[in-house]
């Protein structure tokens, strides 16, 4: 199949980067290349094959549900670009 | 006597206990090499108050007594780890400034043994790539020149600035990390040993992500005795990654013994690749010769799904990785993008991401994007999946018939030049069509070099071991390289 630009527009929207009109031609290019080779994996016969969960059979440990670490707002903020009172700053979300 | 900065691990750890060398002049004969060498790329954040400390710490416990192997010795941590207070940036202008409140569990581990963090190394951003021309800090430059060339080189991908750094005797070893054969590529490309081990032998705890399910660090060092002792250093159980192993992790150097008598060794006929050059062919054939002189017999083997796992992983790398990076958005930490008046949250989602991204890894994310979305999941994700299952049985099965190792070639040529265009993504995928199998199955894989081409650039090839058997690979490897005898340097350009 075929990317178009308005399926790249649409993928770079679901995946929150800003590509510019005129790179979209370029862009579908490049996704109509990598796909056209994951394309072979149509070749196989997978229908009673279960995908792979886990790398190495093993279960995901458990543990007790408590609070096992916390208290650490400074060192949480401390890189964030932009941090005011104790909190993440980021531009309007709602109007 | 070897300039200091050019022991081994395994020497320096000698000398150290004898009394010979302290851990401060390593430090500084390894610093001196890194002030010389800023032509390489190699190291992109100095850590030299770091290191001074650590190695006078180090004198004081060897001088104690009962220090581990890893005690004193000046390694280099590629800019994927995590490390507390030194920037952390795994190439990328979008962790721009970061400087975590923590440390990597690798690194922690490494750091508690005794080791001296001299810097961070370069690489691929968020280790995408098979050149390291994708890092933010400019490419690295691999050691080694073809003969009667000035032509600078890759040192490879995604650890490229591990590899020319442990090939330039800037370090006299360097963590790594391997998703598709960032570990062993570069390792090939430069004459050094790498060895990936198994998935979930090291904790991924405090490594940016890339693609969990792939992920794995490993040692990049000079001589397979030494990549035993680091990656002795680094392996082991961590409760902070829900993947990590809960196995005893061995002395694998007391595992060294070079008798491989009666192993059964697997020539794969699958990566007898069409348009193979000669010289890798030669090569290896040469090294299952070798092996066969020690004493393994070789097999015949069959993978038949191998030409699968390039596409395979071209699904679940993106996939993955487009939900690991979604962390990545102007609120926590690094970058955020300028906003004009009006600008709400999409919008410096969007800016900052297209500003802090570089090109190959936007095209990463918005492929594995693509291939989860609502339509394609099952025709892409879901098939690749099942790909990835048959794969493993490939593996699963030649193992069941008592082959113990795998030995194969680790590139299909020897390093390639920098600057070339680049029409097709895909082209560069290739790079890695030897290594990606074993992160796709979380095997064990070593690569290492065993000889040169007709242009003096070294040559490595591969063994890939049974899962949690690293000890066996490592003894397989070290019989292999006992018999290839490869002492090649690059002559010093820079």
């Amino acid at each position: 199949m075929s990317i178009d630009t308005t399926t790249a527009a649409k993928v770079a929207k679901l995946a929150r980067i800003r590509v510019e009109d005129e790179d979209l031609p370029a862009l579908a290019q490049d996704f109509n290349a990598i796909l056209g080779f994951i394309e072979q994996l149509g070749e196989l016969d997978v229908d009673d094959v279960e995908p792979m969960t886990s790398v190495t059979p093993m279960r995901l440990p458990r543990r007790e549900d408590v609070v096992t670490d916390g208290g650490q707002q400074a060192r949480i903020l401390a890189n964030a670009p932009d941090a005011r009172e104790g909190f993440f700053a980021v531009p309007k979300v709602v109007e | 006597m070897t300039d200091l900065n050019a022991l081994t691990i395994a020497e320096a750890r000698d000398a150290l206990r004898k009394g010979e060398v302290t851990s401060v002049e390593l430090t500084e004969a390894c610093l001196k090499a890194i002030e010389g060498a800023d032509a390489l790329g190699a190291v992109v954040h100095k850590t030299p108050e770091i290191a001074r400390e650590r190695a006078a710490a180090a004198d004081a416990r060897i001088k104690a007594g009962g220090a581990p192997s890893m005690c004193g010795i000046p390694v280099g941590i590629k800019d994927l780890f995590c490390t507390q207070g030194v920037a952390s940036q795994a190439g990328s202008k979008i962790l721009e400034g970061f400087r975590p409140e923590y440390e990597s569990t690798v690194s922690a581990q490494l750091r508690d043994a005794g080791a001296v963090m001299l810097g961070k190394l370069n690489m691929d951003e968020f280790a995408m790539g098979s050149s390291n021309e994708t890092s933010v800090y400019g490419n690295a430059v691999n050691p080694w020149r073809a003969e009667g060339s000035e032509a600078a080189l890759t040192p490879g991908g995604s650890s490229g600035g591990s590899a020319a750094a442990v090939a330039a005797d800037l370090c006299l070893g360097a963590t790594g990390t391997d998703t598709g054969g960032s570990i062993r590529q570069p390792a090939a490309f430069t004459g050094t040993v790498g060895l990936k081990p198994t998935y979930g032998r090291c904790s991924r705890w405090g490594i940016v992500a890339f693609a969990s399910s792939l992920d794995q660090a490993g040692p990049m060092t000079r001589t397979v005795r030494d990549a035993a002792i680091m990656g002795t250093a680094m392996m082991g159980h961590d409760r902070k990654d829900s993947t990590s192993a809960d196995l005893p992790v061995p002395d694998f150097e007391a595992m060294l013994t070079g008798d491989i008598r009666g192993k059964v060794i697997g020539i794969p006929r699958e990566y007898r690749m069409d348009g193979m050059p000669a010289e890798i062919e030669t090569l290896w054939t040469q090294g299952a010769e070798m092996l066969k002189a020690a004493g393994a017999e070789l097999r015949d083997i069959t993978l038949p799904h191998t030409k699968y796992a390039l596409p395979t992983y071209y699904v679940i790398a993106p996939a993955e990785a487009s939900s690991n990076l979604a962390r990545y958005d102007g609120v926590r930490y690094g970058y955020r993008a300028t906003l004009k008046q009006g600008d709400g949250v999409t919008e410096m989602y969007e800016k900052t991401r297209a500003e802090g991204f570089g090109d190959e890894v936007k095209r990463r994310v918005m492929i594995g994007t693509y291939v989860l979305s609502a339509g394609f999941y099952d025709a892409y994700y879901n098939r690749a999946r099942k790909v990835r299952a048959l794969i493993k049985r490939d593996f699963e099965t030649v193992f069941a018939d008592g082959i113990d190792a795998i030995l194969t070639p680790a590139t299909p040529s020897a390093a390639f030049e920098l600057g070339q265009e680049h029409v097709d993504p895909v082209e560069m995928y290739l790079n890695d069509v030897f290594t990606v199998t074993v992160n796709l199955a979380g095997l064990p894989g070593i690569a290492m070099p065993t000889g040169l081409d007709a242009r003096g650039l070294p040559l490595g090839l591969q063994l890939i071991g049974r899962p949690w058997e690293e000890g066996e690979l490592l003894n397989t490897a070290y019989a292999l390289e006992q018999a290839a005898g490869f002492v090649a340097k690059p002559a010093k350009w820079w």
